[in-house]
């Protein structure tokens, strides 16, 4: 990132008008490749303030039809009936549920095999773990959902024969599991950067493997790891099409996972799919919906970001 | 200070020993969990829909009728999203990574941008489709159209692109760049004759990965209004009369393999859940086609870079 | 002066040491002599930091190295390097400071308890008093006494390489291995690690790396010069550094490389 040096005048080889003029449609070529260069880079300012924009401008005039009381408390959700209730709760329940049971899922296993791949794989299996969990982690996420919805739930019928086709826990267990690689992968790389002197501190001390992990490096990478967990609940919040397919779309206040309900983004998919006249109330929810996501997401994402910016400065 | 009790310490330090076995049994365990899984999604994709994949299959439209239904305006919708997500994402997204790494100063604007692209990697598809519909479709006027879909991917897959070739550029050693200024070459000659050529292949990786992101994305492009029945193509780029090129196709109407396996997976009929598999199964095998040969790719990279 | 003969802790006898093919050690034959401390000096890449970390077993930890030839830690009479010997029965008895202090992510008490709880001690009250004497052993305890539960990393520099010495000492090691303890260190924290291996060594047998000639003629009884994975003279520090029985030790002490 070094900008050039200002020009110095060398000896005279050519009429000294001529050079003059070279020198100067170089620096003004210089200078407009520079901000072009600099446009694109703004282009993700430009998106950010884009979402923003969009998500304010219908929320504001969906605020003036609903009470932000109401969109808070109220029990029901059904903003396309005669008698409409907004109450986002209903949504949020959905959400909520299945993130924790996906994240009951994602934390250990993927704590579990970041520490395993850290401290004790061997070096040939870390080579072909890595890259295979990144392919988990690549499939479509509607292949996931009919996975959940066709696979999953009928084996989980074996095992409890009323669970209805539709509910959050296939959803859940699946989300769960292709959260694993987002919160190996962080984690992994947080204890990677744990020098080896402390490990070398820990077992010159007559300590063993697991030992060294659980009680220096772990605690050492405590930072990097949380802000992998925040990370990770970030992604389960916002998942969508396994949730759309396989929990099912219709709205329903629960914290049983072996219900089927709606989450905040399946809904907006759900609208998406109807007809839905630009201006009317019903478009006006999704974006409310839409902005209640957001910010939940831009919480866990900048907490994560600043875990991992003061874990970086430990070292 | 005489050692402890010897065989005191060997049968503690057998016990701790113990836990060491029994921890790397649990991660070989978790880690058979994934395996597990992948191979038992890959199956069912494969065992429901393998047999329905045939030529037919990839030159029908989809119809009423689950025999007939084909993916034909699918997989033509998605390569051409995809062509306008390469479009707009690979200029920007390199533009974007070349100027905070060469031209760039530390200062509040540049930390601006910096957070803008963390965040933005973080925020869900869904958000992206938001904004899609709310700007690209109504508010610019594009339409429920391969246009805004495309650009509603790039917008996605921008952060990919971006720390892919900072990465990739930041690898490239300060004393190339020195010996390319010391011959008296400017800023932009540098980029363009060394720093780009030498961070095209990690580019390229980065590429790769954001574009396999791009083609399973279903949310945003519901969002933006794909339609789910589509009997018909979009109309041609390349034309018979002159001007030859058409860019009428960019506001088509349109629809993407993931939302045509979407439609099928909502129907009740088993027929159509083949269907519905068979296109799973196509996508998958896509995925992994392309994230394998980023991987790949990464691979080659880091044997053959001797800087 | 030496007035009785010294028993020897450890003896290394025709040490050989292979980082993968390389032969980074050679025929090292020297004895380690109780309570007493003996300073392995010689240029960079002379392998005494290799001969050191043989003495626990580090080398262990990390795939392709070799060692041929013995190690026999007294009173057992026994090899610490051989192939049924567990490394970690040896790093319960032997000890180690490393050149950079190394701290764990954890409170002061934690830190120096941790050798302890490793061992299976579990009893609050005998842990607060291994902990208060290590500290004490290592000039610590004044200064660290009302700051027992916070983070270790809140000491200077020089507190935390005597922290790391505190650590060490709690589980009453027979052999203390000092790897270049205080080039991280500035000269009056190093001076403070001096003294306080003056003091150590009426316990407790010490053998320390050091590219420092000076402070190996300021601490140590014995004296061994290395050079290029070879064991060029041993002697007594006085003698070594005023009358050299080789040619090469003179040269390297009288500064003509190195």
């Amino acid at each position: 990132m070094s900008a050039v040096p200002a020009q110095t005048t060398l000896i005279a080889t050519s009429p000294p008008g001529a050079r003059l003029a070279r020198r100067r449609a170089r620096l003004i070529r210089e200078r407009l490749i520079e901000l072009v260069l600099f446009l694109a880079a703004l282009v993700s300012v430009f998106t950010t303030v884009g979402i923003v924009y969009i998500l304010v401008k219908e929320s504001v005039a969906f605020f003036q039809h609903v009470p932000l009381v109401d969109f808070l408390t109220d029990t029901q959700w059904t903003p396309l009936f005669d008698d409409a209730h907004f109450g986002i709760m209903v949504l949020l329940s959905g959400t909520l549920t299945s993130s924790a049971v996906a994240l009951c899922i994602a934390i250990p296993l993927g704590t579990i095999i970041a520490i395993y791949l850290a401290e004790f794989a061997p070096f040939r299996l870390r080579e072909v773990a890595k890259p295979f969990l990144e392919l988990l982690g690549g499939v479509p996420t509607i292949v996931y959902g009919y996975f959940a919805l066709l696979f999953v739930t009928p084996l989980l019928q074996r095992i409890y024969p009323e669970l209805p086709g539709f509910n959050l826990l296939s959803a859940g267990i699946v989300m769960g599991i292709m959260i694993i690689p987002y919160v190996s992968s962080i984690s992994e790389d947080a204890m990677r950067a744990v020098p080896m002197s402390l490990r070398e501190g820990s077992y010159a001390m007559g300590a063993t493997r697991f030992q060294t992990a659980i009680k220096v490096v772990v605690p050492a990478a405590f930072s990097g790891i949380a802000s992998a967990y925040i990370l990770g609940i970030s992604r389960a919040v916002g998942e969508t099409m396994i949730l759309a397919i396989a929990a099912g779309m219709q709205p329903n206040l629960t914290f049983n996972p072996l219900e089927p309900a709606a989450t905040i983004t399946a809904y907006i998919v759900q609208v998406a799919l109807g007809d839905l006249p630009h201006g009317s109330i019903g478009y006006q929810t999704i974006f409310a919906a839409g902005l209640t996501l957001m910010l939940f997401t831009l919480v866990c994402n900048i907490g994560g970001h600043l875990l991992r910016k003061s874990f970086r400065e430990a070292y | 200070m005489a050692a402890a009790n010897p065989t005191q310490i060997r049968a503690l330090i057998a016990s701790h020993k113990r836990w060491d076995t029994i921890f790397a049994l649990c991660g070989l365990l978790a880690l058979m969990l994934g395996v597990l899984t992948f191979a038992a999604l890959f199956l069912d994709m494969a065992l429901d829909g393998g047999a329905r994949l045939s030529w037919d299959f990839f030159t029908s439209y989809p119809s009423r009728r689950a025999g007939q239904a084909g993916i034909l305006s699918a997989w033509v919708g998605s390569t051409l999203v995809m062509l306008t997500t390469a479009f707009f994402a690979v200029p920007l997204g390199v533009a974007a990574g070349v100027y905070l790494e060469e031209y760039a100063a530390k200062n509040w604007v540049t930390d601006i941008i910096e957070i803008n692209i963390t965040n933005l990697a973080g925020v869900p598809s869904i958000v992206y489709g938001l904004l899609a519909l709310g700007l690209f479709v109504y508010q610019f006027g594009f339409g429920q159209s391969i246009l805004s879909a495309g650009l509603t991917l790039a917008l996605l897959i921008l952060p990919v692109v971006i720390v892919a070739t900072r990465e990739a550029i930041r690898s490239i050693p300060q004393v190339i760049r020195e010996g390319s200024y010391a011959l008296g070459a400017t800023q932009w000659q540098t980029v363009r004759y060394h720093i780009l050529p030498y961070s095209s292949a990690g580019i390229l990786t980065g590429v790769i990965i954001g574009m396999a992101r791009a083609i399973g994305e279903t949310a945003p492009i519901i969002t933006i209004g794909a339609l789910t029945f589509i009997a018909f193509l979009p109309p041609s780029p390349v034309q018979a009369e002159p001007p030859f090129l058409s860019f009428e196709w960019l506001f088509s109407p349109f629809t993407v393999m993931p939302i045509q396996m979407f439609n099928w997976t909502s129907r009740p009929e088993a027929a159509f859940l083949t269907n519905a598999a068979a296109a799973g199964f196509v996508l998958v095998f896509m995925t992994l086609a392309m994230n394998g040969l980023a991987i790949w790719l990464r691979y080659r990279l880091r044997r053959n870079l001797k800087w | 002066m030496v007035s009785e003969k010294p028993m020897p802790k450890a003896e290394a006898k025709k040490l050989d040491f292979f980082y993968g093919d390389f032969r980074a050690l050679n025929g090292i034959s020297m004895a380690v002599y109780e309570r007493k401390v003996t300073a392995l000096i010689g240029p960079s890449g002379c392998g005494k930091s290799t001969f050191l970390r043989c003495f626990n077993r580090m080398h262990d930890l990390y795939p392709g190295n070799r060692y041929q030839g013995e190690i026999v830690l007294q009173p057992d009479n026994a090899n610490l390097l051989a192939g049924d010997v567990d490394p970690i029965e040896v790093r319960m008895r032997i000890g180690m400071v490393f050149q950079k202090p190394n701290p764990f992510p954890k409170s002061v008490f934690e830190n120096v308890a941790y050798g302890l709880r490793v061992r299976g001690e579990g009893s609050r009250r005998r842990l607060e008093e291994k902990v208060e004497q290590a500290l004490q052993d290592a000039a610590l305890w004044e200064e660290v006494k009302d700051r027992l539960h916070q983070p270790a990393y809140n000491l200077s520099g020089g507190q935390q390489q005597r922290l790391c010495i505190a650590r060490a000492l709690a589980t009453d090691p027979e052999l203390l291995l000092f790897d270049e303890p205080t080039s991280a260190l500035d000269p009056i924290a190093t001076a403070s690690i001096e003294e306080l291996m003056h003091d150590l060594k009426q316990r407790v047998t010490i053998l320390i790396v050091t590219h420092n000639m000076q402070q190996a003629a300021r601490v140590s009884d014995f004296t061994a010069y290395m050079y290029l994975g070879h064991l060029i003279e041993f002697g007594v520090t006085d003698e070594l550094f005023i009358k050299p029985k080789m040619k090469q030790t003179e040269d390297y002490i009288t500064g003509r490389f190195g």
